[in-house]
């Protein structure tokens, strides 16, 4: 079944998956990336080799993924989705506690800081989460993903499929560098990802 | 549209097999012999060429064994993934989704069943005129005007040269000509291989003897020993087939002649769109060709011109 989806994926979204910056491993990693389309974890999760796919979780909002029959059947039985709260996050529900003991579980995560799905094309400012998370875990590499085209195959708002070539590229890993401030690092993940953008 | 598998069919079917084994013979010597530099990378994807070329050998062959229904099916797989191509490179907005949706899953469709119905008169309007007024409107009623014109001139483009220029090759199947009728599937045959070896001849002539660039700004690998080496040997096969078309050997020579130049032009105007994109390939669909795009850039220019020189002049 998980493969059969990631094959469909593959075929629907034709994403061609570049590995630019590291090689396919499975060493304990975050995937980050843009995100403008309900499409975007499944095709980073079907790029993926079958052996990383089976360590890796998405991340996904629990106030979306938890309603009606469908979508918490894909989260947890499919994509084994990390669902965390971001609405109202507190001291016992919180995201980032979730991330990290998901991590110490020896998977690796698929998250997508802006947020939530961008519709202007442009990305949006990256959530302090993912500075949080170098910083509790120096040791795990941080995956800059390009995720190009899907907002055309669907975008936000939309239910029908226009069949354009999606792509997914992974560039080099970014490391958290001794006393580099929040901002910095927010700033300089996000232009990890920007860099694959193909004139 | 039975295509019947008669004594000429056999013979151009055996011929293209001949070329293939010669062809994949010829590689594999140049591989033993060529082990190192330029040269290696050159023979590769002349080999990945020659694999991809059995391969769609194989599939159209198929496509026409099973009919009729066969090749309109085939063409319309290739007009959906040349579209697809197309408009990855083509940048359009939020607003033309749902155009976008209607050209794949309403008007490509419709283009290849007005070929099984054989529908003449609004096969050859339904994209020129309806689609051309009617997909505006859908993107207009989204209520995006930025870069409107561009992009709707970008996506009709899309759908004449990925749709309407390529479901001229099957259409081949619906016209009725005096004498050859039930024989149609050869004719298609004649197109198809006139236009896809006046390509591998270009490309052989140009690698051979190749000096003098043509278009060094649109396409660099093009030359004028290529060009003419190409458009003439690939005409004088075309005339040496007229046995398999209604054609004299002469009108068969003047038929190859024009898809040849027609061929030829198609890459150039194909490749002025990949360089202005800034693209070297369409996709990555054919080992060794690119995209599917790639591969029948001068079919699309050929096939309209060649259906109608035919219809003129022989229905």
């Amino acid at each position: 079944m998980k493969a059969l989806l990631a094959a469909l994926a593959k075929i629907i979204t034709g994403a061609s998956a570049r590995w630019l910056g590291c090689a396919p491993d499975t060493r304990q990693r975050v995937y980050f990336a843009n995100h403008a389309s309900n499409l975007d974890a499944l095709v980073i999760w079907s790029a993926l080799p079958p052996p990383v796919r089976a360590l890796t979780r998405p991340v996904a909002a629990r106030d979306y993924w938890t309603k009606g029959r469908v979508r918490p059947y894909l989260a947890n039985h499919i994509f084994n989705a990390l669902l965390i709260e971001r609405k109202k996050p507190s001291v016992s529900d919180n995201p980032l506690k979730d991330m990290l003991t998901a991590l110490d579980d020896r998977h690796s995560l698929i998250i997508f800081p802006e947020g939530g799905r961008q519709t202007g094309g442009e990305m949006a400012p990256f959530k302090s989460g993912l500075y949080h998370l170098a910083k509790h875990r120096p040791d795990v590499e941080f995956i800059p993903v390009l995720i190009e085209n899907l907002n055309r195959i669907l975008p936000k708002g939309e239910f029908l499929l226009v069949p354009v070539l999606g792509g997914v590229n992974f560039g080099a890993p970014v490391k958290l560098e001794p006393g580099e401030a929040k901002d910095a690092f927010l700033q300089r993940t996000q232009v990890a990802i920007k860099e694959m953008i193909r004139p | 549209m039975i295509l019947k598998l008669d004594q000429q069919t056999i013979y151009l079917v055996g011929g293209v097999l001949a070329l293939l084994v010669i062809s994949s013979l010829i590689g594999w010597v140049l591989a033993k012999r060529v082990t190192g530099g330029n040269g290696k990378a050159t023979i590769d994807n002349l080999n990945a060429r020659i694999r991809a070329w059995w391969m769609m050998v194989a599939v159209f062959g198929l496509a026409m064994a099973t009919g009729g229904i066969g090749s309109i099916v085939l063409f319309a797989l290739t007009s959906f993934f040349a579209l697809r191509e197309f408009i990855t490179l083509t940048p359009t907005r939020a607003g033309d989704h749902r155009a976008l949706f209607l050209a794949f899953f309403l008007i490509l469709p419709l283009q290849y069943y007005l070929i099984a119905i054989k529908w003449y008169g609004l096969f050859t309007i339904m994209i020129p005129v309806y689609a051309f007024l009617f997909l505006p409107i859908r993107s207009a009623i989204a209520g995006d005007c930025a870069n409107f014109l561009e992009r709707t001139a970008k996506i009709q483009w899309g759908l004449m040269i990925c749709i309407y220029c390529v479901s001229h090759v099957p259409a081949l199947l619906t016209l009725n000509l005096p004498g050859y009728a039930g024989q149609n599937g050869k004719l298609m045959f004649y197109f198809v291989l006139v236009a896809q070896i006046s390509d591998v001849l270009q490309y052989v002539w140009g690698k051979a003897l190749g000096r003098h660039k043509i278009a060094p700004n649109v396409s660099p690998n093009k030359t004028w020993e290529g060009f003419v080496g190409g458009v003439a040997s690939a005409t004088l096969i075309g005339a040496a087939l007229w046995w398999a078309t209604p054609f004299t050997p002469l009108q068969s020579a003047g038929m190859s002649l024009v898809i040849t130049l027609m061929g030829f032009f198609g890459g150039l105007v194909m490749s002025a769109i990949k360089r202005d994109r800034g693209v070297k390939d369409y996709g990555n669909m054919i080992q060794g060709h690119g995209g599917v795009l790639d591969r029948i850039d001068s079919l699309c220019f050929a096939a309209p011109v060649f259906f109608h020189f035919t219809r003129y002049f022989f229905s």
